[in-house]
Formats: C-alpha cells, structure tokens, sequence
C-alpha cells in the first residue's frame, strides 16, 4: 500500500507562541516541533502498514511522510521517519508563508498527486487537528480536492483488504464509518498512544530518503498560496490580558468548602 | 438585504440551542434563513421554533438520501442551496461535522473559511480564541460568501419575530459524495444534565478524583451544570472520551467554571481558558491551574464538594 501521511510543524504549546507583526503565526523565534496530534496519524500509518505486512496474504506498504512548511519544518519530517516513516517529502517554498487551510490544502493535494503518479496513493492520513490553528478541517478538504472518500476523526481503525472502517466519536453519537481505499483517514488521540523513536530508529532515518519539493515541483502558481491568496484576512492579533490570581484559601476543617460556597453565592451561581 | 444562511443544529428533529445563537448572530447580517437538514416531515415544527428567533425563510432538505452518508452530501447540499440563494454568509455550528461541512463547502464555493468564531458582527467581522486563550483575533472573509463555523454560547438568543417561510430544497447529490458511508449509529446516553459545551456551568473532575466522580457529579446536579473531566481522567478510563474538556477533547467557555483535582496542564487550560469566571479545588497548592482561579481552595475535593454541595442544597431549600 502506498499510504502518505499529514503532518505538521508547529510552535510549541508550552512555549510563548507569538504572532508576528503581520499577523501570521511565528514560526521561526519560537521553538518548533511535530504537531503532537499528528503523531497519532503517524503511528497509525504505522500499524496499517505493520498488519498489512502480517496477515496471511501479506501486503508491503510505504508511509510517506508530508509536511509543507518552513525550513525549520524539516524536524517534523525527521520525526516520523524515526518513529518509523519510510521515506519523508518537504514541500518548502517562500511563497507559501501566510497560506491559510484552503491553500495549504491545495499544496498537499497536489504533493498527494505527484506521490501517487506512479503508484496509485491508497490512504492519505492526517491528525485530529493541529495544535496551532486547531481548524481540523485539513482532512476534509483533501478529500473534497481528491474527491476521496473522507473517513475521518476515528478513534479506533480497522481494515480487510481495501475496505476500511472506523469508530467515529460524533457530537451526538458514536458511528462506524465504512469507505473502501483510495481514501482520507484522520485519527484522533484515543487512536493508540504513539510510539517514541528507538535509538535504532534514530540512526535509521538519517539514511532514509528525503526529498525536497518546491512550488513548481508540483505545477502550482506562486499567486496561488500565500497570505496574499489567502480567502481570510486577520485584522488584528491581541494577546489576552492575562489571568491574575484571585483568592485562594486553605480548607481547615471545612472552613474551604464555607468560603467557597460564600463565593458562589456572591457570585450569584446559588 | 441579502439571507444569511443559518444551518440548523438538531438532533432527530430537536434542535438545539446553538441554532438561535446563530439565528441572533444573522440577523446582524442580513435576513436569516435556517437551513434544515433532517426528516421533511419535521420541517413545519422546526420552522416554528426557528421563526421565533428571527428566521425569515426556513429550507427543508429531506435527509432521506444523505443520512447514510458522512458530511459530503451536506456540504454538497448546501453548495447548491448557496448557489441559488447567493447569502451574504453562512453560518455553520461549530462542532466537528459542522467544521468538516464547513471545510468542503469552502472548496466548493471558493470561499473564505473562519472557524470557531465566539462572535461575528457586521462585516462580517470574526472574533476567536486561540493559542489557548492566550490571544485573541479578529478576521474577516475576503473571497467569495463568508462561511464561518461558530461556537455555542457566542450569542445570547434574542426572540424576534421572523416570518418562517417554509422552502422545500431538493439538491442532487452526486455518486461521489456518497462514498464514506455511515454503517451503524449509537447515539450517546443522554444524562439528564445539560450539554457540555452549552452549559453554563461546568464542574470538572481530573486525577484528584482518583476515578470517584460522584462528589463532582453531585455538585453539577446542585449547580444544575454539565460534568468535565481531564484528560487524565478519560485516560485511566474513569470518563468516557466525550466529557474531555481540553485541546483534544470540548472547549468550554461557561459561565463558571469549577476544576476539581486537576493540575492545569496547558492541554487543559486550551479548553477552559476563557471561562468567565474560574474556580480550583486542588490538594496541591503548587497546582497551574491555581494561577487562573478567581477563587481557589486547597484542599481534598472529598471533604470539600460534598460540604458544599450539601450547603447550596440547604440553600435551594
């Protein structure tokens, strides 16, 4: 199976995330890293392709993984190879900067394409949602581009074969969804904790096959992505003033629970 | 003025609260329509709540050929339904599937998308939350119709008087759309208290309960509040997933809302962060989430929430 995994580099979420004086997020001062949610799509493809290769009709898989992004975003690649990706594609380009979902969606699906030129592509695999943006609508527009089926958001994931269905955690209720492949998975983290990169994991990605794509690689216009192409406009950015501490008492005896129910009270929530 | 499509949010026919947010929310728009996905049969009662808040036209889109099939024939539906209505933005619940819908139908109509908003004013101009809730920011759509996905508890549903005029909408929907299918359908338990990210009150429990929630739900039922839980608490597998509030789980933004046991890892403050009011029950006097409390006690959510809850019950009479 020809399986490409989404993934992407984000600034950490315990760091002091900025924005830039432009409004786009920055991504270069603060210290970046694999979108914890994607690892859950990494060790999916992962497993996909580890019980592919195990049953009684073994199939062999490649997982590729994706990431369109800065230089810096390198380090999101060089992660799923060592956990265990087979090869990785860097889609870094100036113009893409300020690309919003809907263009960064276009550059994917177009780097999808040319990944399955010459082996049809089986299953594109993306996380929940990102921890920057968190939009989590990503997956849904690359199977709206590919005109995919879109089985997505599954907690619990299983195929035979070409037929694949999921466990979906739906707002007001829980679905099993079928679709068969070619399609667009995405998981959520109650999918499996994802594996950490073994020593030998780490020596073996650095001998894995890295490519580099640019813009023309894949037959897109430079006027199309970039925050002069994007569909939105952020006005304005402004930090949150934050939090001050208020109150905060000792429980004595029950002297926590009289204070704070005086609070709720004061408060008008009693 | 231009409609504004609003897309109903239900379940079986009973629509849920979020639709007159929306509702409320379009009017500053323009002239509301809401769009009904659902049984045709339910439409002339879903339009009579609907014209309470506002809606001047309600679409009834039978759902009989798309309910076996996840969000692309909605998104296709309501491609066709813009295409012919030309609305001067579109409204979506922001919840999973409503953001999936959301993201397609931006495709299809080469449009601008916002998600999550926690208000939309005229422009239309967005507000969000993000990076935690550490900042926020203002965006507007500038291609094609505004499609813009959005948080319950953004508007305060105000009733007006629309004229909900019923419009059956028939769209076509293609081979293509109809290709993840729904196999099987559980609908969640329902539990008496209110929805997680409606309430306006949310008591939460974390590792501190050490997977005994009856002091936590106790204290919901006093409160007549929705119950959270951390991840940490889904994780030991005292919760189900469902009630997760945090980057992964629910973002809640109530009026109140009281954490119980749990430490404040900045996953669950990205969830909570922009309460309005905040308060920490927590042994740990070194707890995070101490940082972000208006009022905070420390000391054992066992001895303390039943006291409390045995206090407001006496209160309440």
């Amino acid at each position: 199976m020809n399986i490409v995994v989404c993934v992407k580099y984000v600034p950490d979420a315990t760091a002091d995330r900025q924005f830039e004086p432009d409004n786009t997020v920055d991504r270069v001062g603060v210290d970046g890293l694999l979108s914890e949610l994607d690892e859950y799509g990494v060790e999916q493809s992962l497993q996909i392709k580890e019980k592919a290769a195990a049953g009684d009709d073994p199939v062999e898989s490649t997982v590729t993984a994706l990431c369109v992004g800065p230089e810096k975003a390198l380090d999101a690649v060089r992660k799923a190879l060592q956990m265990g990706a087979d090869k990785g594609v860097h889609v870094i380009d100036d113009a893409i900067a300020g690309s919003d979902a809907v263009a960064t969606s276009l550059v994917l699906a177009k780097a999808i394409e040319k990944l399955g030129a010459e082996t049809p592509v089986d299953l594109v695999v993306g996380g929940l949602a990102s921890t920057d943006a968190g939009m989590s609508v990503v997956p849904a527009m690359l199977a709206e581009r590919l005109g995919l089926p879109q089985v997505t958001l599954a907690s619990v994931v299983e195929f035979q074969g070409d037929q694949v269905r999921i466990k979906r955690d739906g707002d007001t209720a829980t679905e099993v969804i079928g679709g068969t492949m070619p399609l667009v998975l995405s998981v959520t983290d109650q999918s499996g904790e994802a594996r950490y990169p073994s020593f030998k994991g780490i020596m073996a990605a650095k001998k894995k096959p890295l490519e580099t794509w640019s813009l023309s690689d894949l037959g897109v216009d430079a006027s199309e992505v970039g925050a002069g192409a994007a569909w939105t406009e952020v006005i304005d950015t402004t930090a949150r003033p934050p939090r001050t501490a208020g109150e905060i008492v000792k429980d004595e005896d029950g002297t926590g629970a009289k204070a704070l129910t005086e609070f709720l009270a004061s408060k008008k929530f009693i | 003025m231009s409609e504004v499509l609003v897309l109903v949010d239900h379940v079986d026919g009973a629509v849920k609260k979020p639709t007159y947010e929306l509702l409320t929310i379009a009017k500053r728009l323009g002239e509301p329509s809401a769009v009904f996905i659902g049984p045709a049969d339910q439409g002339a009662e879903v339009a009579e709540k609907a014209k309470k808040y506002g809606a001047e036209k309600v679409y009834v889109i039978d759902d009989a050929q798309l309910k076996g099939y996840l969000v692309a024939p909605k998104a296709e539906a309501l491609q066709q339904l813009a295409e012919k209505s030309a609305p001067a933005a579109i409204l979506i619940p922001s919840s999973a599937e409503g953001k999936e819908i959301a993201g397609r139908l931006a495709i299809k109509l080469e449009s601008g998308l916002i998600t999550d908003a926690v208000d939309v004013q005229e422009g239309p101009v967005t507000t969000q939350s993000v990076f935690a809730g550490n900042f926020t920011v203002q965006a507007k759509v500038t291609k094609g119709t505004p499609i813009i996905t959005v948080k319950p508890n953004s508007a305060a549903p105000e009733e007006t008087d629309g004229a909900g005029a019923v419009e059956e909408f028939a769209p076509t929907i293609s081979d293509a759309a109809k290709t993840a299918q729904i196999v099987a359908s559980q609908p969640r338990q329902a539990t008496g208290r209110p929805e997680l990210t409606e309430a306006a009150i949310v008591v939460s429990g974390g590792r501190g309960t050490a997977g005994n929630f009856e002091p936590i739900e106790a204290l919901a039922d006093a409160l007549g509040a929705a119950v959270g839980a951390s991840r940490a608490a889904v994780d030991s597998g005292w919760m189900p997933h469902s009630f997760q509030v945090g980057q992964t789980g629910k973002t809640v933004s109530p009026q109140l809302y009281v954490a119980n046991g749990i430490s404040g890892a900045i996953q669950h403050r990205a969830g909570m962060q922009t309460s309005k009011t905040i308060v920490a029950v927590n042994k740990d006097e070194e707890a995070p989430m101490f940082e972000l409390v208006d009022f905070g006690v420390v000391g054992d959510l066992h001895t303390v929430l039943p006291a409390v809850t045995e206090e407001i019950n006496k209160r309440k009479g």
